[in-house]
C-alpha cells in the first residue's frame, strides 16, 4: 500500500508538472497579451507594464522564475486585478467554491442514492418511472442550460430563491441543483441498476429467510455492494463537480475560483490561468488517487499493490 | 459492518457542516427593497468586479463609475458635461493657457484630513511613474514634462505640478489645452489621500483604510459580488446628497442581470451588461432609457491591401449601405446613422452648436453613385471583384450586422465578402498587425473634444491600424494640437474630418447611444456621454 501510494504521488506530481508546462507555454503563444486592449496604448507606458511585470524577460528565464515561485505557493500577482495576488483570489474564492461543491456533492449522492434505491425497490411501478424519467433529463441537458432555467422559473417566476448572489443559504439552492443535477441522473441510475442485481443473489435472499427487516437488508447487505459502481463514478464525478462549477459560479455571478478560470484567459491574465490551471488540475488527480484508495474500503476485494504484488 | 461506511458517513457529515458554516460567510449588506423613511437605498449593476479603486491605475468604465461616486476631482461634470468646480474654489489661466492657477476649498477626506494640493500631486505623480506602469498615464501627458517623466526622459521634479501651498496649486501644460478643465473631473485626475497611502500601501484592497473625498464612502467589497457605498457625511457637498446607500452589483453576464432586475433584486443595469438580444422586448415594455454616448461604430478598410487601395471601391462600399435599415433590424437600441465620424456631443467654438451640427453631413447613401464608383475603380458590377474578408470580435454581437452589411453588398454591388470572427485579443491582434481585409471597429472618446476621434487616424498612429496615411490630415491635426484659440482648432478638426471622411480608411456605420434599464422611481440619475454614470443627486420615490 505505502509503496503503491508513493508510487501514484510520484506520477501525480509529474502529471501537474506537465501541466504547468504545457499550458505555460500554450498561453504565451496565443495572440494577444495582457495589456493588450482595443486602445493602442502609447510605447513607452507599454515598456513601463512589461519591465513591471517581467514580460521583456526571455520566455525560458519567466518559466523558470514561475516554476521556483509555485514552489514556495506563491501564486504571483494577477495582471487584472491591481494590487492583488493569485493567493488573494485563491483565499478569497476558493472557500465559496467548495461550499457550492460540497452542497452539491452532499445532494447528488444522497439524492442520487435515494432515488436508485425507491427505483430498484418499486421496479417497473410509478416511483421507478418517474426516477427513471428525472434521471434521463438529468443527464441529458447541460448544466448551463438548467441553470439559466432555473434561474428564470425558480429564480424570477416565483420569487422563491433569487436569481444572483452569495452570502445566504438561500443563495446557495439553485446553483447546488443546476450543478448536481447530472451527477444526481448518474447516480440513480447506476444504484438502481446494481441493486437490482445485487437484490437477486443468493446472499439476500439468505438474508430475507433469516427473517431479517427489509431496511437492514437493503442497508447493510444490499446497499453497500451495491455502492461499488456509484465509487466508480467519483472520479469522473468531482471532475464534473469541479468543471461545471465554472459555468454555475457564472450564472449565478458566485465569487467562487471557477469563473476566474474562464475569465482569466480572455484576460490573459497570465498568473491566474496558471493558478486557477493547477489548482483544478491538482484537485482532480488528489481527488481520482482518493478514489482508488476507497475503492479497497467498499470492496475488500480490491487489493491496491505496486505492479509486481499484483 | 457499519465501519466500513464511515468514509460515507464522515465526508457526509463534514459536508454538510462546512456547507452550513461556509454559507454564513461573506457579506450580508441588505438588497433593495423596503426601507425606514429616512434611508434611501439603490442597487445597480455598472458591469464586472473592477480591475482597481485606485483611481491612478484604473482605465475601464465600471470601475470609473465606482470612482467618480466615492471620489471628487478639483471640477466634477454636470449633467450636460460641463466640468463645474468642485474642490476647485477658483482657477485663473494664463493668457498663454499654459498656467493654471487653482485655489482649493476647504474639504475634508472621509477619515477627517483636509484635502490638499499635496494630496493632488501625489496622486498625479504616482499616475505618471514609470514604476507604478499605470496603463492610462497617458490622461497626464497635457502637463509639462509629464510624458518625459513617463518614459524616463525627465526627472520627477521637472514635471510642471506645484504646489504653492497646502491649498493652491500650479499646473504647467505643454501647450495649450482648451478642454483640460473638463480633464479636471475625469478620474485619472482625482487625488488620493496621502498620509493614508503611504500608511497603507495596500489602501484601495479594503473598506478600512480606503480613503475618499466624493459624496459616497465605501462600507463593504465582497469581490465579484458586490461593492456597497454609504452616504460621505465629511463630503463638502454632503447636503446635496439624499442617498444613504448605493449597492453595486458586480454581475459579468448581462442575462443573470436583467433576470435580477426584473425579479425586482437589481434598481438599474448599466448599458455594459444589458443583454443585446433583449433591447427590443425592453423597450417595448418602457424600461429601456436612452441617453448621448460619445462614441462611432465603423468599419476598417486596409488600405494597404487591393482592392481596398483605391479610393473609388473604398466610397462605393461606404455608399452601398442602409445605415437605418441596419440600426432598425440590427443594432436596435435606436442609434444614430454615422455620416462623419465625431459623434455628436461634443461643442463646437461656437457657443450652444455642436461640431456635429457645424460640420454637418459628410456624405450620402447614395446606390447609383456607388455602382458608378466600383466601375470606374474597375469591377462593373462587381465583376472581377476579389472576395474580402469582414474581421470582427466573437464576444459582441457584431456577427448579425455583419451579415447584414455582406448582403447589402451582395445585393447593391454584386460582390461577395466572407465572414471571419476571431476571440477579442486575437482580433484586435489582427487589426494592429493589418491581417485583415475589412474589420469591424468602435471608439469611445476619452474625454469630450473633437481631438480624441481625430487625432488617432495620423499617420502610423497606434489606433490607425489602416495603414492610411494622409499629409493635409496630419497638418490639420498638427494646427489643432498646438492652437490654443477654440476656433482655429475646431476649423483644423472640420477641416481634418473632411480628409478623413472623403477619403474613407474607414466606413462610419452608426453614433453609439448609451442604454441602460431603471426603475421609474429612481431620479436624478446622470448619466454622461463619456459612460460615467453619477448617483450624486439621486433620490429614491417611494
Amino acid at each position: 500500500m505505502a509503496r503503491y501510494l508513493f508510487g501514484r504521488i510520484v506520477s501525480a506530481l509529474l502529471v501537474v508538472w506537465l501541466v504547468v508546462t504545457l499550458t505555460f507555454f500554450l498561453m504565451h503563444a496565443i495572440p494577444g497579451g495582457p495589456f493588450s486592449s482595443e486602445k493602442i496604448l502609447p510605447p513607452a507606458i507599454m515598456e513601463n507594464i512589461n519591465q513591471r511585470y517581467h514580460l521583456n524577460d526571455p520566455l525560458a528565464n519567466q518559466y523558470l522564475d514561475y516554476l521556483k515561485n509555485i514552489a514556495h505557493f506563491n501564486f504571483g500577482p494577477t495582471f487584472r486585478y491591481e494590487g492583488r495576488t493569485v493567493n488573494d483570489l485563491f483565499r478569497e474564492g476558493l472557500p465559496k467554491t467548495i461550499a457550492l461543491g460540497l452542497v452539491a456533492t452532499v445532494l447528488a449522492l444522497v439524492g442520487g442514492t435515494m432515488m436508485g434505491i425507491i427505483a430498484a425497490l418499486k421496479q417497473n411501478k410509478a416511483p421507478d418511472y418517474i426516477a427513471t424519467f428525472l434521471a434521463t433529463i438529468g443527464v441529458s441537458v447541460p448544466s448551463f442550460v438548467l441553470a439559466t432555467f432555473l434561474q428564470y422559473f425558480v429564480g424570477f417566476k416565483t420569487h422563491w430563491f433569487p436569481p444572483i448572489g452569495w452570502g445566504e443559504a438561500k443563495n446557495l439552492v439553485l446553483p447546488a441543483l443546476a450543478l448536481s443535477a447530472y451527477p444526481i441522473a448518474q447516480i440513480t441510475r447506476l444504484t438502481r441498476s446494481s441493486m437490482l442485481d445485487v437484490l437477486n443473489q443468493d446472499y439476500i435472499r439468505t438474508a430475507k429467510s433469516k427473517g431479517l427487516p427489509g431496511y437492514i437488508i437493503v442497508l447493510r447487505h444490499a446497499l453497500r455492494n451495491a455502492l461499488i459502481p456509484v465509487v466508480t463514478f467519483m472520479g469522473p464525478f468531482f471532475a464534473y463537480i469541479l468543471t461545471g462549477n465554472f459555468v454555475v459560479e457564472y450564472v449565478f455571478n458566485i465569487p467562487g475560483i471557477g469563473q476566474f478560470f474562464v475569465t482569466s484567459i480572455g484576460n490573459r491574465d497570465y498568473p491566474v490561468i496558471m493558478g486557477t490551471t493547477i489548482l483544478f488540475a491538482t484537485l482532480l488527480v488528489t481527488f481520482n488517487l482518493l478514489v482508488d484508495i476507497a475503492y479497497t474500503v467498499v470492496d475488500p476485494r480490491i487489493k491496491l499493490t505496486g505492479r509486481k504484488g499484483a | 459492518m457499519f465501519k466500513n461506511h464511515k468514509w460515507l458517513v464522515t465526508t457526509t457529515s463534514i459536508a454538510l457542516v462546512l456547507g452550513v458554516v461556509l454559507t454564513g460567510c461573506g457579506s450580508t449588506a441588505p438588497t433593495a427593497g423596503t426601507t425606514p423613511s429616512k434611508e434611501m437605498k439603490m442597487s445597480y449593476a455598472p458591469g464586472s468586479e473592477p480591475k482597481t479603486l485606485d483611481p491612478q491605475m484604473s482605465n475601464g468604465i465600471p470601475e470609473m463609475i465606482m470612482e467618480m461616486n466615492m471620489f471628487e476631482g478639483l471640477m466634477r461634470l454636470d449633467k450636460d458635461s460641463n466640468p463645474q468646480n468642485a474642490i476647485a474654489d477658483s482657477i485663473t489661466v494664463s493668457p498663454d493657457g499654459l498656467i493654471y492657477t487653482i485655489k482649493l476649498k476647504d474639504t475634508k477626506w472621509n477619515n477627517g484630513n483636509p484635502v490638499t494640493a499635496d494630496d493632488f500631486k501625489f496622486a498625479w505623480m504616482h499616475a505618471l511613474n514609470p514604476e507604478a506602469a499605470a496603463e492610462y498615464a497617458y490622461q497626464l501627458f497635457y502637463i509639462k514634462n509629464g510624458e518625459a517623466y513617463n518614459s524616463k526622459k525627465a526627472n520627477a521634479e521637472d514635471v510642471g505640478i506645484k504646489v504653492v501651498d497646502p491649498k493652491t496649486m500650479e499646473i504647467t501644460l505643454e501647450s495649450p489645452t482648451p478642454y483640460f478643465k473638463s480633464l479636471l473631473a475625469f478620474p485619472t485626475y482625482y487625488p488620493v489621500n496621502k498620509n493614508n497611502v503611504e500608511a497603507n500601501p495596500k489602501w484601495n484592497l479594503q473598506p478600512e483604510t480606503f480613503v475618499s473625498n466624493g459624496p459616497f464612502k465605501m462600507q463593504s467589497w465582497s469581490h465579484n459580488d458586490k461593492l456597497v457605498l454609504v452616504k460621505n457625511s465629511n463630503y463638502w457637498d454632503a447636503n446635496s446628497v439624499k442617498l444613504t446607500e448605493l449597492t453595486f452589483n458586480l454581475v459579468s453576464d448581462g442575462k443573470a442581470a436583467l433576470t435580477a432586475y426584473e425579479a425586482g433584486q437589481l434598481d438599474g443595469i448599466d448599458q455594459t451588461a444589458v443583454p443585446i438580444s433583449d433591447l427590443d422586448r425592453l423597450r417595448k415594455a418602457g424600461s429601456l432609457k436612452t441617453s448621448p454616448y460619445l462614441g462611432t461604430y465603423f468599419y476598417r478598410f486596409n488600405v494597404t491591401k487591393k482592392p481596398l487601395d483605391n479610393t473609388k471601391v473604398r466610397q462605393a462600399l461606404a455608399l452601398a449601405i442602409n445605415r437605418q435599415a441596419l440600426i432598425d433590424n440590427v443594432f436596435k437600441a435606436g442609434q444614430t446613422p454615422a455620416l462623419g465620424y465625431v459623434p455628436g456631443g461634443v461643442p463646437d467654438a461656437e457657443t450652444g452648436k455642436t461640431f456635429r451640427e457645424v460640420g454637418g453631413e459628410l456624405f450620402k447613401e447614395d446606390l447609383t453613385k456607388a455602382k458608378q464608383l466600383l466601375a470606374e475603380a474597375g469591377y462593373p458590377d462587381g465583376k472581377n471583384f476579389p472576395e474580402l474578408s469582414i474581421l470582427y470580435n466573437t464576444n459582441g454581437s457584431h456577427q448579425l450586422p455583419a451579415q447584414a452589411i455582406q448582403d447589402m453588398w451582395a445585393k447593391n454591388l454584386g460582390i461577395n465578402v466572407k465572414l471571419v470572427g476571431q476571440e477579442w485579443k486575437v482580433y484586435q491582434r489582427s487589426q494592429q498587425d493589418l491581417q485583415y481585409d475589412i474589420s469591424r471597429a468602435g471608439w469611445i472618446g476619452d474625454y469630450i473634444d473633437p481631438m480624441t476621434f481625430m487625432d488617432m487616424f495620423v499617420t502610423q498612429g497606434g489606433n490607425n491600424q489602416t495603414g492610411w496615411s494622409n499629409a493635409d490630415f496630419d497638418k490639420d491635426i498638427e494646427t489643432a494640437k498646438k492652437s490654443g484659440d477654440q476656433k482655429v482648432r475646431m476649423q483644423a478638426m472640420h477641416d481634418a474630418e473632411k480628409v478623413l471622411v472623403n477619403d474613407m480608411p474607414i466606413m462610419p456605420i452608426y453614433y453609439y447611444v448609451n442604454y441602460y434599464v431603471l426603475k421609474d422611481n429612481i431620479k436624478g440619475l446622470i448619466q454622461l456621454p463619456l459612460g460615467f454614470t453619477d448617483f450624486k443627486n439621486v433620490t429614491v420615490e417611494k
